[in-house]
């Protein structure tokens, strides 16, 4: 594993182009588009205020910046550094704002959901859609790029619209039958809609790609109800986890759980793997110990070194029941994610924050429950292979595989406390991102032994 | 038998026939009251009796105790002692009779006070056993009495802490109905608020469009320095009903690709899960023994005709790949002949564990069964032979590997170079005797170029001395001393020797030829200097003939030529 310098980084705004090929990274005001083999500046570009989101375009030709403070949106091109664009939303307001899946078609949220504005790259048009829900997942657009689901909310009630991403025209229009729609998400092979519901009452909707309602599914009533769900990549099944510390899992055919995850604090099971991360304070060799000590001994003599080590079956982790009284608790089932080969789950239970449990999909049984010292706060799954990569808020970056586990300390000076990665789209390396910087990690082919 | 305490003694003797009762109190006579005094005194009985007897009837009253002995016995129903005749006149017959009579009676009564004693006896002993045992049931009945009441306790205990657990429990459920309850109505009212909240936040909203799109904000509004081209290339088009209709199209296209995927996978799975049925169908059909009772399990099904017509079909069917096909009575007919088969299995397998468990109880039913000794003798059989079999397997095995891979094993290459020991020795024999011929060759080879480079040299030498010699001769015929100089100088070249000399030892050497070719003394000079053998005394006319300017090789030439 190498790792590159480090670099400035603010928001931990970093992401890859979808061809692999540049990273753009914001400093404040300025984003910075460098090469990803070799981490040279490419491209500097000036924005107006303080970007506070960006996201290529598909096709990585360019980059939009929002600025939220100002409403204004403006996008640079990586072929024309000289072309400029830039959109005001001006009195409007903006929230939030996206590509569309051809990289020519801006959609800007206004203040208080309004309505989302269609801007144009390539005609004069501009669009409007009226009542967009005010919901954190409420535009969805298929895999292929062909199709946009946007959940609306009319006159206290809940509707959805399709629109075809070519041309904008609206192809079907159906309400739905939620009390207050909590976020909609297209299965991989882009035929069916899951819609779920707010999270004081358990339902999900399946709608097919024409309107029609195909199931609908309720675990339980009056408790607090779904948390987050996740599509397997081949739409087989789709996973719903939940407040009550359990996954269901769906099957595509009959649209019924076929089986339950459960969470609990023991685990008692032989047949399961638990890795515990343990700390090893490294051994200090007192003679050769320079005066002053030299900078990167000096800090390698302050992190401590971690290992795997496998414990014995049952174990118990470490349950956390927070507070009963407040709205959005940290209870249940909080991260959901597919391994890319169909052939995993990894979840993660907010009352057990330092654990990772990760699922055979094959056997549905749990295979592998990973603990760490400090709370998870991001994994994510290699985009080509079922390697889990998991940041826990301190200066190591964990990587998972079936072969076994391995804990990497990234070699900075100082302080670098990895609070969220994102991993090239080969699989080859990741970036790990901190609060005001982010390095590159190289991963060399034959990793994690 | 009071009586003889209370005898009465009548007073008067004059009234001797009125029967009297027997008031004893009254009429006590004195010698009563002697027998009270006598029968109370200390004295023993049996002097009491005879005094007692002699107290009754003295010589004086003798009358008197006559007639109140009378009177008694006429009152118990004897008969008098007096004589019918003659009054006051003892009937002695009577009298013993009496006497008898009394007698009769005083055993009569004995016995009777004996048994009476004796039962009084057996009723005291009664009496006190069933004294004992009413105690004892009494103290029975207390104590189950006094149990009954623990138990009456503590089973109204018991009903108390059951209602008051009933009571809790219903509590409970109505305290969880009114939560519900309440929980309900709240959610209704949070809905009902959520609305109108929501439409006041509608309208809100609404009120803000207006305002931001009356105001016309000129700052809305996009500025970029060039257009963009679409990714495809193409221009964009105008929406119309066709483009709407394409759109539409397109959608259902993608939805029946996916359910056409769908469905493939699914005929997939469904024609290898058919074929696992037909071939479990099959195995098990192997399995079972031949089947006799085939009609009378088709009059069993019920279905009869129509079974074994479908089947027929079933059979036809198969023979077009029934598999094929996934209509619902192919599918059907499949599951019931599967079951058939199942039920057909068990059954045998049933029979079969009968079979078992009857012969291991030791009883021996027709041909079918085969006795356990017999059974076990054939498997000892069997595994001996696959033993036996599998040992000769391993030798034959082996052997075969030792054929085909013999460097793999050592011992088999330790074996080969034992056989080709000798060989190769041989062989490196033969290869050293070669060596040596071939370097021996080589040497004769060299050798026969240098003698044919000195050969040449040799040659040409010896042209110029016969030129010489011939000039020399000619000159001299003519002259000797004109020549002699030329000759002398010509001669130098070649060395010391004078060219007489030469030719003469070369001649007399060519008169003792060791392999020299049978040559005619009579040919010339010249064939014999063209026929000059390749023996030492050439090496010694070259010696003297040629410059020694090679000495090594000569030496290397004789030396190769001596060994």
């Amino acid at each position: 594993m190498n790792f590159s310098e480090v670099f400035k980084l603010s928001s931990l705004l970093c992401k890859f182009s979808p061809d692999g090929r540049y990273l753009a990274s914001c400093v404040q005001y300025r984003l910075i588009v460098r090469d990803v083999n070799n981490l040279q500046i490419l491209q500097l570009y000036t924005c107006l205020d303080q970007i506070q989101y960006i996201e290529w375009s598909s096709d990585s030709l360019f980059i939009l910046c929002a600025m939220y403070k100002r409403g204004i949106v403006q996008v640079w091109s990586l072929e024309q550094p000289d072309w400029h664009c830039k959109i005001d939303e001006g009195s409007a307001g903006l929230v939030a704002s996206c590509w569309s899946p051809d990289g020519r078609h801006i959609l800007n949220t206004t203040e208080f959901y309004l309505r989302i504005t269609v801007w144009s790259l390539c005609t004069k048009s501009v669009s409007y859609i009226k009542y967009p829900k005010a919901c954190q997942h409420g535009i969805a657009f298929t895999k292929d790029g062909r199709y946009m689901a946007l959940a609306e909310r009319r006159d206290c009630k809940d509707f959805i619209s399709l629109f075809v991403c070519s041309d904008w025209q609206l192809l079907r229009h159906f309400d739905t039958e939620t009390q207050d729609l909590s976020g909609i998400e297209w299965a991989p092979n882009g035929c069916v809609l899951a819609v779920w519901d707010t999270c004081l009452e358990y339902k999900i909707l399946l709608y097919s790609l024409d309107g029609r309602l195909l199931s609908t599914y309720s675990a339980y009533e009056w408790s607090l109800g779904i948390k987050s769900v996740a599509w397997s990549p081949s739409s087989q099944f789709l996973a719903i986890g939940s407040y009550d510390e359990k996954v269901r899992i769906l099957n595509h055919v009959t649209w019924k759980k076929i089986t339950e995850f459960e969470h609990p604090a023991t685990i008692a099971n032989p047949k399961i793997i638990v890795y515990k991360e343990m700390e090893k304070s490294p051994r200090v060799e007192t003679e050769s110990l320079a005066f002053p000590p030299a900078r990167a001994q000096a800090s390698a003599l302050f992190s401590t070194q971690s290992k795997y080590d496998i414990s014995q079956v049952p174990v118990s982790l470490q349950y956390i029941k927070p507070v009963a009284d407040r709205a959005n608790p940290r209870i249940g089932i909080g991260m959901l994610a597919f391994s890319p080969d169909n052939c995993f789950l990894a979840t993660k239970n907010d009352n057990i924050p330092n654990a990772i449990w990760i699922w055979d999909v094959q056997k549905l049984k749990l295979f592998v429950v990973l603990e760490q010292l400090y709370a998870v706060q991001l994994f994510q799954w290699d985009p080509r292979q079922p390697r889990l990569a998991i940041c826990t808020g301190n200066s190591k970056v964990y990587l998972w595989s079936p072969a076994g586990c391995v804990s990497v300390q990234v070699p900075m000076e100082g302080d670098f406390q990895v609070l969220s990665l994102c991993w090239h789209s080969s699989g080859d390396s990741m970036a790990l991102l901190t609060k005001d910087n982010f390095c590159m990690c190289y991963l060399e082919r034959e990793e994690v032994k | 038998m009071g009586d003889w305490k209370t005898i009465t003694v009548p007073a008067l003797s004059s009234a001797s026939k009125i029967p009297y009762q027997n008031t004893s109190e009254k009429k006590m006579s004195p010698s009563s009251l002697n027998m009270q005094q006598v029968l109370r005194s200390p004295l023993p009985l049996s002097k009491s009796m005879h005094s007692f007897f002699s107290a009754f009837c003295t010589e004086e009253n003798v009358e008197q105790s006559i007639s109140y002995l009378n009177r008694e016995l006429t009152t118990l129903g004897f008969p008098s002692l007096y004589s019918e005749c003659k009054d006051k006149e003892l009937n002695v017959v009577s009298v013993l009779n009496c006497m008898n009579e009394l007698l009769v009676l005083q055993r009569k009564n004995l016995r009777a006070q004996e048994e009476v004693e004796i039962q009084h006896l057996k009723l005291g002993s009664d009496m006190d056993h069933l004294q004992n045992c009413y105690a004892k049931v009494k103290e029975q009945l207390e104590t189950s009495r006094r149990e009954i009441v623990g138990l009456q306790e503590r089973d109204r205990q018991q009903q108390c802490k059951n209602r008051n657990l009933h009571q809790l429990l219903k509590n409970e459920k109505d305290e969880v109905q009114k939560l519900q309850n309440i929980i309900a109505s709240r959610a209704t009212q949070y809905n009902h608020d959520m609305k109108r909240k929501e439409r006041e936040y509608n309208k809100l909203k609404e009120r803000l469009h207006q305002l931001v799109m009356n105001k016309k904000d000129k700052k809305i509004a996009m500025d970029v320095l060039n257009y963009v081209g679409r990714v495809d290339g193409k221009r964009g088009a105008w929406r119309t009903g066709k483009t709407e209709a394409r759109n539409e199209e397109e959608m259902y296209k993608v939805l029946l690709g996916g359910y056409e995927q769908r469905q493939k996978q699914l005929l997939v799975e469904n024609a290898e899960l058919k074929k696992v049925l037909q071939q479990m169908k099959k195995e098990m059909i192997s399995l079972l023994p031949p089947q006799k009772q085939k009609p009378k399990e088709r009059a069993e099904d019920g279905i009869g005709p129509v079974l074994s017509d479908m089947e027929e079909d079933a059979v036809e069917l198969n023979k077009e790949n029934m598999w094929e096909l996934s209509c619902e009575t192919v599918r059907e007919q499949l599951t019931n002949s599967i079951r058939k088969q199942w039920r057909m299995l068990k059954n045998h397998v049933e029979k079969l564990d009968n079979q078992v468990s009857r012969a291991h109880s030791g009883a021996l039913n027709g041909s079918d069964v085969i006795s356990r000794e017999d059974h076990e003798l054939e498997t000892e059989k069997l595994e001996l032979e696959i033993q036996q079999c599998k040992e000769m397997i391993k030798t034959q095995q082996q052997l075969l590997q030792q054929l085909m891979s013999p460097c793999d094993d050592d011992t088999s290459m330790l074996l080969q170079d034992c056989y080709l020991l000798e060989e190769r020795e041989r062989l490196q024999e033969e290869w050293k005797l070669f060596r040596e011929q071939k370097k021996n060759f080589e040497r004769e080879r060299r050798s026969f170029t240098e003698a044919a480079i000195r050969l040449g040299l040799e040659r040409k030498a010896f042209e110029e001395d016969r030129g010489a010699w011939l000039k020399q001769q000619f000159l001299s015929m003519t002259s000797d001393h004109k020549n002699s100089e030329h000759v002398k100088s010509q001669s130098a070249y070649s060395g010391s020797s004078d060219p007489d000399n030469q030719l003469m030892n070369f001649r007399s050497r060519q008169k003792k030829p060791h392999c020299l070719p049978s040559v005619p003394p009579s040919e010339e000079l010249c064939q014999t200097i063209q026929h000059i053998p390749h023996n030492s005394n050439l090496s010694v006319v070259l010696n003297k003939t040629t410059e020694d300017s090679k000495p090594k090789q000569w030496k290397g030439l004789n030396k190769a030529e001596t060994e």
